[in-house]
């Protein structure tokens, strides 16, 4: 296997973006990335995008050809592949773009994860949000995605005797942070209070516990290592690259405080990048729901079982602590477009390692991991990306 | 929802009815055909199981923001139940007023109650949900 790094990023604002289609947004990102790492599309071997419910969202499946298309790469005629693994699309689509480039197959290969969740109202955006979960014995009950993590919130206070405050605190965290973020969907500051206070949404959880529906895209181009340094200065070295699988019906656990997907995922990424969690600099986090942060803390061995509420309480995680936790604002603030997540979390660690994250740039930070979870834990994709000196 | 993709699963909506693997005894809802214990040993030697349908609430929500078509029920509680026979399921508690008090730890059991409806000539749906098991409180 060869190293690989990561040579461009792009993106786009996160947000309601009504007057931008999915594939506008997907383009917008695509050539950034393109123009950042300086290639051309005579360097680019594939194209790798990761999306989660076009089908539902924009009656459009098969969206690898049209943004091939748009990107005016059809003439080129090289692979466009479309991933699709629920929230975690963009994650696993970089993973897989990972593996082709280790392998030696591609060179040069353009990983982007897009979604356009607004071009639906409300209601069906919930009904789809909650199409991870099993659909014949989960939803067909009534059962909504925010009702699972609602549960868990349910078990860990019961269990750990976690405050229904830690939970605002990671809310109020990632909006401060996000408030440093011109791309974040949400860049107010919010009080605990408000959180506290915001309209039930499924109990504990209000509506200011649960990340936003978001549009929003982002790319990052990969290429070898010993490459990398012809298009770039500051090349970032991807450490490990895992994923790690689990039911996908939350009732089928053996705990359902625990995510044994993000568990095993990054005790494999530890081992690969010869870490431990204390090295981490930076770690950007499955944070769709309140709930999520603090159980993604403890599964990724950041702390204790049942300790991260009361390290959040203590002021933790924010910038400049180590680790920095949800730099860009994390899902609740940056925004939550499914398929681009994974690979917006890539983005904002080679923005922090290259000192592009305006003002909420960590200084010194070296080593960073993205976390991203599709469904309800049922899927873990674990990044280690470090800066080479 | 097409016909028959509802009444498939119809026995196992209606009465609970898993599967039991039959070199380990390990029981299952939904029903499976491979066992995660015994693997390709338990191919062809899994059977029917009829679940009791008595347990304890580990765990619930009040929905607030519900799904299309149960937005009539709002709010109304979603709990993940421990079953008896030791396996959990994740299933509507109704029956409950403003008087009632869930809690973790409460006795319930099923019972069969209209789930949703294809609109306002289209198919019912039936299936389980549960409710107070007042014969076990104590």
């Amino acid at each position: 296997m060869r190293e690989v790094a990561i040579i461009g990023i792009g993106e786009t604002k996160f947000g309601e973006l009504w007057d931008r289609s999915f594939r506008d947004i997907g383009i917008e990102a695509g050539l950034k990335a393109i123009n950042d790492a300086k290639i051309t599309s005579n360097d680019i071997n594939a194209l790798y995008i990761g999306t989660m419910a076009s089908g539902s969202l924009i009656k459009q499946e098969h969206v690898s050809p049209i943004l091939l298309d748009y990107a005016g790469l059809s003439s080129d005629h090289i692979p466009s592949i479309r991933i699709e693994a629920g929230e975690a699309s963009g994650a696993l689509a970089f993973h897989q773009a990972y593996l082709a480039v280790a392998s030696g197959y591609y060179n040069i290969v353009v990983v982007g994860g897009a979604e356009k969740l607004t071009d639906v109202s409300e209601d069906v955006a919930r009904d789809i949000t909650s199409s991870t979960s099993d659909q014949e014995w989960e939803t067909f009950f009534g059962v909504t995605q925010a009702s699972q993590y609602a549960l868990i919130a349910n078990k860990h206070m019961n269990t750990y005797n976690t405050k229904r405050e830690a939970m605002a605190e990671v809310a109020v965290k990632n909006h401060y942070h996000g408030s440093m973020n011109s791309t974040a969907h949400f860049q107010n500051k919010i009080t605990v209070e408000a959180v506290l206070k915001s309209p039930p949404v499924s109990t504990p959880l209000g509506m200011l516990d649960c990340a936003p529906l978001s549009d929003g895209a982002a790319t990052v181009i990969l290429a070898p290592l010993d490459i990398a340094r012809k298009f770039t200065d500051t090349p970032i070295k991807i450490q490990a690259s895992t994923i790690s699988t689990d039911t996908a019906t939350l009732f089928h656990r053996r705990d359902i405080c625990t995510f044994d997907s993000t568990i095993l995922a990054s005790k494999k990424a530890y081992d690969l990048a010869g870490i431990g969690s204390s090295q981490l600099d930076l770690v950007e986090l499955n944070d769709n729901y309140t709930i999520s942060e603090i159980i993604a803390i403890e599964d990724l061995n950041i702390t204790k079982k049942g300790e991260a509420g009361k390290e959040l309480l203590n002021g933790r995680y924010r910038i400049g602590d180590k680790p920095s936790i949800n730099t860009s604002g994390g899902l609740k603030a940056h925004g939550q477009p499914y398929g681009a997540v994974g690979i917006a979390q890539i983005v904002e660690i080679v923005k922090q390692l290259t000192g592009r994250a305006e003002k909420r740039t960590v200084n010194g930070a070296e080593i960073g991991l993205t976390h991203t979870i599709g469904g309800i834990g049922s899927v873990s994709v674990i990044n280690i990306l470090k800066r080479v000196n | 929802m097409s016909v028959s993709r509802y009444w498939r699963e119809a026995k196992s909506r209606y009465m609970l009815q898993g599967s039991k693997c039959g070199r380990c005894n390990r029981l299952f809802f939904p029903k499976r055909s491979v066992c995660p214990s015994c693997k390709s040993l338990s191919i062809n030697n899994i059977d029917n199981f009829n679940l009791s349908g008595n347990g304890v609430i580990d765990a619930f929500t009040y929905v607030h923001e519900g799904l299309t078509g149960f937005e009539m029920q709002i709010p109304y509680v979603i709990a993940m139940i421990k079953l008896e026979e030791g396996i959990s399921i994740t299933a509507q508690v109704v029956d409950i007023d403003d008087n009632t008090k869930v809690y973790i730890g409460m006795p319930v059991r099923m019972v069969f109650r209209k789930i949703g409806e294809d609109g306002k000539s289209g198919m019912i749906y039936y299936g389980y949900k549960f409710s107070p098991d007042m014969a076990n409180f104590g």
